[in-house]
């Protein structure tokens, strides 16, 4: 009688909850809403010590807020959601903390293309971009096909970087522009080579970059209090505002989205400016 | 068809009130937000203050010696208030700052670079400095410019010497191709195409928000990104407040 009591003041509550984010979600869609928002997930681990539980409780619970937060920016309207969920630095770690990541990774990409999943209900195509050659092939299949199953989806488009730094996606960008151009320099002569000022353009790298898949992020959220950028969208990142809150990443909520997108709606008409200059 | 038109009619008023009145909620929200950041301003105030006159113990003695490389990104539009500039840059040379890069996005900084160089005592360029300059004098400060053009366009033109490298290996195979596209290799490219500054482990940004506006990607990796506010509001206990939180900092790079 008392558990019936407590489920139904509990079922209310989330009601509520859920009414009162609406509420909010419609008044500050008043105002000018980003269209692409990153995140750098940090802190997992530092939760689970802080809580008493495993890194491997930490990571997913991480993956929770994950999911919380693709939801979230579903309903805000956002439509590219990015999220730096493994650099080639993460590699430098011990084998026994990188197999429990690489588990949670597959089990994550397979629940993805279940019937019923987040992915299916959201209309969301998923993206895995970074250097996935350094992954085992299992990973990496499981990667491509879920990029497979989702290529119908355009409500929302899910990144989750793995394997991947800026200076990396820099220098294949650079690879990239390189190959495409060598067809056609091959053909002029040594003179011409010289003189030609520059085969490769910026147009060039930006268009080989992983990230030409999306706009410029107008949001990139770093939990933790951390204050760097890690190698994460440096390239990508000349206008975007910088959100550092100093909760861990598995107690990321609603309110810290809220307040990073009434921050960049303070200060669009500037970042706007300074986009058409560059 | 009167009473469709009229219910038309009264639909059409009763969106227009609702978005009206949303309008109103939406504004009072970033009223609220404003109060907010005037509050937490007049505490920055308060706290800077505080930090000048010495009365916090912990900013008293701060270790400047963690920060190798100190880079400032300034709001062009603020840039030309060059004597805000040269006093920020004495704040720093007081405070025993070696090296320094300062950055706008369209170069004004660059363009006033003989002023900024004739008014402070005891620098120099970072490209034209010696060694024995620094090891002479305590106080001595190099300076570097930068602006857009050191970013994007400068990764190109590093790329375009890779590229006639990648030329030169016309008919070899894949593996020695592959070989010239490395990370150690762009930054050695950037360095003989003139882009070679080192990262700076810390970032200043002095502009109405927080975005690194562009500085150079390739030399941000690790940097701690702190936001100082306009240039007009900079205040020297701010500025110890940043440094010190700075050295304060433990990086794991990725482990």
């Amino acid at each position: 009688m008392k558990n019936a009591g407590i489920d139904k003041a509990i079922e209310i509550l989330g009601k509520l909850v859920r009414f009162l984010r609406k509420s909010m979600i419609h008044i500050i869609s008043v105002g000018p809403m980003p269209d692409h928002v990153a995140f750098i997930m940090d802190g997992n681990r530092r939760f689970a010590r802080k809580n008493n539980l495993s890194e491997a409780a930490g990571y997913r619970i991480g993956l929770l807020a994950l999911i919380s937060c693709v939801k979230y920016c579903s309903e805000l309207g956002v439509r590219y959601v990015t999220f730096y969920a493994f650099s080639i630095d993460n590699f430098k770690r011990r084998s026994d903390e990188i197999q429990p990541l690489m588990d949670l990774f597959l089990e994550y990409i397979e629940g993805l293309m279940k019937e019923g999943s987040i992915v299916s209900r959201y209309g969301i195509r998923v993206y895995f971009q970074g250097n996935l050659k350094l992954f085992s092939e299992p990973v990496r299949l499981a990667a491509e096909n879920a990029m497979l199953a989702t290529a119908h989806n355009s409500k929302l488009f899910l990144i989750v970087c793995l394997a991947y730094t800026s200076t990396n996606e820099i220098v294949h960008a650079v690879q990239e522009s390189c190959e495409e151009k060598w067809g056609g320099a091959i053909l002029l002569n040594e003179n011409e080579k010289n003189d030609a000022e520059s085969f490769v353009k910026v147009t060039d790298i930006d268009k080989n970059m992983y990230m030409a898949i999306a706009p410029e992020p107008d949001i990139l959220i770093r939990t933790s209090g951390d204050t760097r950028l890690s190698n994460f969208l440096l390239w990508q990142t000349t206008c975007t505002y910088l959100y550092f809150p100093s909760a861990f990443w598995p107690e990321i909520g609603f309110r810290h989205l809220l307040w990073a997108i009434l921050n960049f709606q303070r200060h669009h008409q500037y970042l706007t400016k300074r986009k058409k200059q560059g | 068809m009167d009473l469709k038109d009229e219910m038309q009619r009264v639909r059409f008023w009763v969106n227009q009130i609702g978005n009206f009145c949303l309008r109103l909620v939406w504004h009072f929200v970033h009223l609220l937000v404003r109060s907010w950041y005037l509050g937490v301003g007049v505490a920055n105030v308060i706290e800077s203050y505080l930090i000048s006159s010495g009365l916090l113990r912990r900013y008293r003695f701060i270790d400047v010696g963690k920060l190798r490389y100190l880079a400032i990104v300034v709001e062009s539009d603020d840039a030309c208030q060059i004597s805000k500039v040269i006093q920020l840059l004495q704040w720093l040379q007081a405070f025993g700052v070696k090296h320094l890069c300062l950055y706008d996005t369209e170069g004004v900084l660059k363009k006033s670079k003989e002023s900024i160089l004739a008014k402070l005592k005891n620098a120099t360029l970072f490209e034209e400095a010696d060694e024995r300059d620094l090891l002479l004098d305590q106080k001595h400060m190099t300076l570097e410019f930068a602006s857009i053009t050191d970013g994007k366009e400068a990764v190109a033109k590093g790329g375009n010497l890779l590229f006639m490298k990648y030329l030169k290996l016309a008919n070899s195979g894949a593996e020695q191709k592959e070989q010239i596209f490395t990370e150690a290799n762009l930054t050695e490219a950037l360095r003989a195409v003139g882009y070679g500054g080192p990262e700076p482990d810390l970032l200043l940004v002095y502009g109405p928000a927080r975005c690194h506006l562009g500085f150079p990607a390739w030399r941000i990796r690790y940097t701690e990104i702190i936001h100082m506010g306009p240039l007009k509001s900079m205040r020297y206990g701010s500025l110890v407040k940043a440094i010190y939180k700075f050295t304060m900092v433990r990086q794991n790079y990725g482990t």
